[in-house]
């Protein structure tokens, strides 16, 4: 094949990759959030979320491995998983290699998350809050691709898409009532809407 | 004619919801309505006896798919 | 009792040393005078060794549990392990119990003693004591005493619970203990197999090691001398009369329960076992027993042996409502059920108990009731459904009567009226409140 082939395949499979991280994060938003997608049952979020992590996994081999079997500069295949490791780029795919590795990591513990301590598991899945902005870094620093024209408008999109999920991730953990005060809240919703429904009073 | 009445076999497991981890996602009772109903505020109500064997693997798929991994398994 | 009893005595002495008070002695006691009338601490040695004869004796856990206690040494007894813990709860949460506080004021040095030999015999590495007021005068005290004449294997760390209904509750205080907040975790593990930092611990209510201590020096036989062949032994109640005082009372296990509360024209209902408790109406209830195959007939249990006659001039529903709101403010809130359902069940009952309630309360009451069984991480939401479903029975009249604008109760409505079943001020707010 040659090589510039690899070359158009790996900077494609990059912004796939990107594009699915983008759904893959909101989703995972969503299910926290306890969030519908319209029209689908609530399993449909959790596992669409799942697929398209996975889906998104199998992108970034094909990234990796066009880009590594590309001979038009060496980049060696550890330099992936190993920051810095590589000559060619190296802070910016050093970002990509950080990313990678938060994600295996979250992609390795959610596979035997039935097996794991559950406060463990979800603490490693909050690095996915560091994986995409550190994904993002490396998409756009590592070719001139997302650096101007629709790429980069796409990029932007991808961007505003996640601060806003995050920002609405945010206000929910802000609104949210303390564990000490969840029986008074209770008492109080339940009064107002007692109130507020019809008395009739027993009066045989 | 007498006819014997066969129960359905059981594996030697029965489901729990921990009831501290939950927080009423409600994926479990679209997974596995036959063992798992929610209650008016959306906790799951699950049935205490041990889990039929033809409903092993849905319930399974029901425990890995807690988001709050509130779901377990465990030996009657 | 005077002077030490062993085993061999003969039949009459064993039948006197049976009599009562076992646990409490005529004056507070210091570590002389306690090891006067009762011997030295009977160490056996070796670990496992005290295990056998808490089975034969049949003693139950007094925290409320009733549970073996031979059962809980021998899970913690032959964990394996480097580490083992064993706690004397002494946090009396149930705001009505007035009886382990007076337990650790006249006879501390008995509770320590049951610490120490419950620690020998399952191989523990660690003590604690946990209580109510933070340690005393009188622990202080013994606790000096003892370490002065070397008396103590094990040294004890003392921890302050939180006034929380559910501090007292085995995970709860676990996390106490830990540093965390009183809240209770979910079970398995129980805290027998993984407990305070992940050891098997021991947690036994401080009347429960008194017990133990007498046990060890009187061996089992002589427990079973009182109470019955089911439930033998002994046990501290706290008892409300309806002249408003209260008592700490040591009784024979299956005395009728006449002879501890009243039960004439003074009273008209009786609430056996706390807050988590049962109410029964008299008479049906009058020739009831102390003890738990006794009064299960009725759907109830001793509990940590809180007894109250309801004075005649009160009124059960709104004290049960007041109790009701009491327990749901005192819900950790970690859990969907008891968290949705217990401040609605308190709300409604509080409507019950009011000048008039909408049609529809009963029921709603009722199906809450059902929703909360069984679907928290501990017993909370179990103990206070049977509380409202017991007062909801015994006191359906006076549900009619209040919406009609009535009471049964003489002086139902006096304004400056302080109410029977005590209650602790204040409810909990924040994160603070149960550290």
């Amino acid at each position: 094949m040659s090589t510039s082939a690899f070359w158009y395949a790996s900077r494609a499979t990059g912004i796939v990759t990107l594009l699915l991280l983008t759904a893959v994060l909101v989703l995972g938003i969503l299910v926290n959030r306890q969030g519908r997608l319209p029209g689908l049952p609530r399993f449909a979020v959790t596992d669409i979320h799942r697929n398209l992590s996975l889906l998104a996994v199998t992108f970034i081999a094909i990234h990796v491995l066009t880009a590594v079997l590309d001979t038009y500069v060496h980049i060696p295949l550890l330099s992936a998983v190993i920051p810095f490791a590589s000559g060619y780029e190296r802070l910016w795919l050093g970002l990509g290699a950080i990313s990678l590795d938060l994600m295996l990591a979250m992609i390795v513990t959610s596979l035997v998350r039935g097996r794991l301590n559950r406060v463990l598991w979800r603490a490693i899945h909050l690095l996915a809050y560091a994986s995409w902005p550190i994904a993002f870094a490396h998409s756009i620093g590592s070719s001139k691709d997302l650096q101007q024209g629709w790429l980069l408008y796409m990029a932007i999109g991808c961007a505003l898409i996640v601060a806003a999920a995050v920002i609405w991730r945010l206000a929910h953990a802000a609104r949210q009532v303390p564990r000490a005060a969840r029986v008074a809240a209770v008492f109080a919703q339940h009064t107002a809407s007692a109130a507020r429904s019809s008395r009739r009073t027993v009066t045989r | 004619m007498a006819q014997t009445r066969m129960t359905p076999p059981v594996t030697g497991e029965t489901l729990r919801v921990n009831p501290i981890a939950c927080t009423g996602h409600g994926v479990c009772a679209e997974l596995l309505p036959e063992l798992i109903t929610l209650d008016e505020w959306g906790y799951p109500v699950i049935d205490p006896r041990p889990v039929p064997v033809a409903l092993e693997r849905d319930t399974r798929r029901a425990v890995a798919a807690c988001p709050a991994l509130a779901l377990k398994l465990m030996r009657s | 009792m005077t002077a030490a009893l062993n085993e061999s005595a003969p039949g009459g002495a064993a039948r006197q040393a049976a009599g009562l008070p076992r646990l409490l002695p005529p004056a507070p006691e210091d570590l002389r005078a306690h090891l006067a009338r009762y011997g030295p601490v009977p160490y056996r040695g070796r670990p496992g060794a005290l295990i056998d004869d808490l089975e034969v004796s049949g003693l139950t856990g007094r925290g409320g549990a009733a549970f073996p206690v031979y059962r809980k040494l021998a899970v913690v007894a032959r964990a394996r392990g480097g580490r083992k813990v064993v706690v004397a709860n002494g946090s009396e949460s149930e705001p009505a119990s007035r009886k382990d506080e007076l337990l650790l004021r006249v006879a501390p040095n008995l509770v320590l003693d049951g610490l120490q030999l419950a620690a020998e015999a399952t191989g523990a590495t660690e003590a604690h004591l946990y209580l109510h007021h933070g340690p005393t005068q009188e622990i202080l005290r013994a606790l000096a005493e003892r370490s002065a004449r070397g008396l103590d294997r094990l040294e004890i760390t003392i921890t302050q619970a939180p006034p929380r209904f559910l501090a007292g509750q085995e995970t709860a205080l676990v996390n106490r203990l830990g540093g965390g907040p009183a809240l209770p975790t979910f079970q398995p593990p129980r805290v027998s197999e993984r407990g305070l930092g992940g050891a098997p611990t021991l947690v036994q209510n401080v009347e429960t090691l008194a017990h133990l201590a007498l046990i060890a020096r009187y061996g089992p036989r002589w427990f079973r001398a009182a109470g019955t062949d089911a439930e033998p032994g002994s046990m501290l109640m706290t008892v409300y009369q309806p002249d408003g005082k209260c008592r700490v009372v040591e009784a024979e296990i299956g005395a009728p329960l006449r002879s501890l509360l009243s039960s004439g024209a003074d009273t008209r209902a009786w609430l056996i076992g706390g807050y988590h408790g049962t109410w029964l109406p008299l008479p049906q209830a009058a020739s009831l027993t102390l003890d738990n195959a006794s009064v299960r007939q009725h759907g109830a249990a001793l509990g940590a042996g809180v007894l109250a006659a309801l004075p005649a001039d009160r009124c059960g529903l709104t004290e049960a409502a007041r109790v009701t709101g009491y327990l749901a403010a005192e819900s950790a809130g970690q859990c969907g059920p008891c968290l949705n359902g217990l401040p609605r069940i308190a709300a409604g009952l509080a409507e019950l108990a009011g000048p008039g309630h909408r049609r529809q309360t009963r029921a709603d009451v009722e199906r809450w009731a059902g929703l909360v069984t069984g679907r928290g991480a501990c017993n909370h939401p179990d103990g206070t459904v049977r509380f409202v479903r017991s007062a909801l029975t015994v006191f359906a009249p006076e549900i009619s009567l209040h919406a009609r604008g009535q009471c049964s109760a003489i002086n139902h409505g006096a304004a400056n009226r302080k109410p029977f079943l005590p209650l602790p001020d204040g409810i909990p707010t924040s994160e603070d409140d149960w550290t």
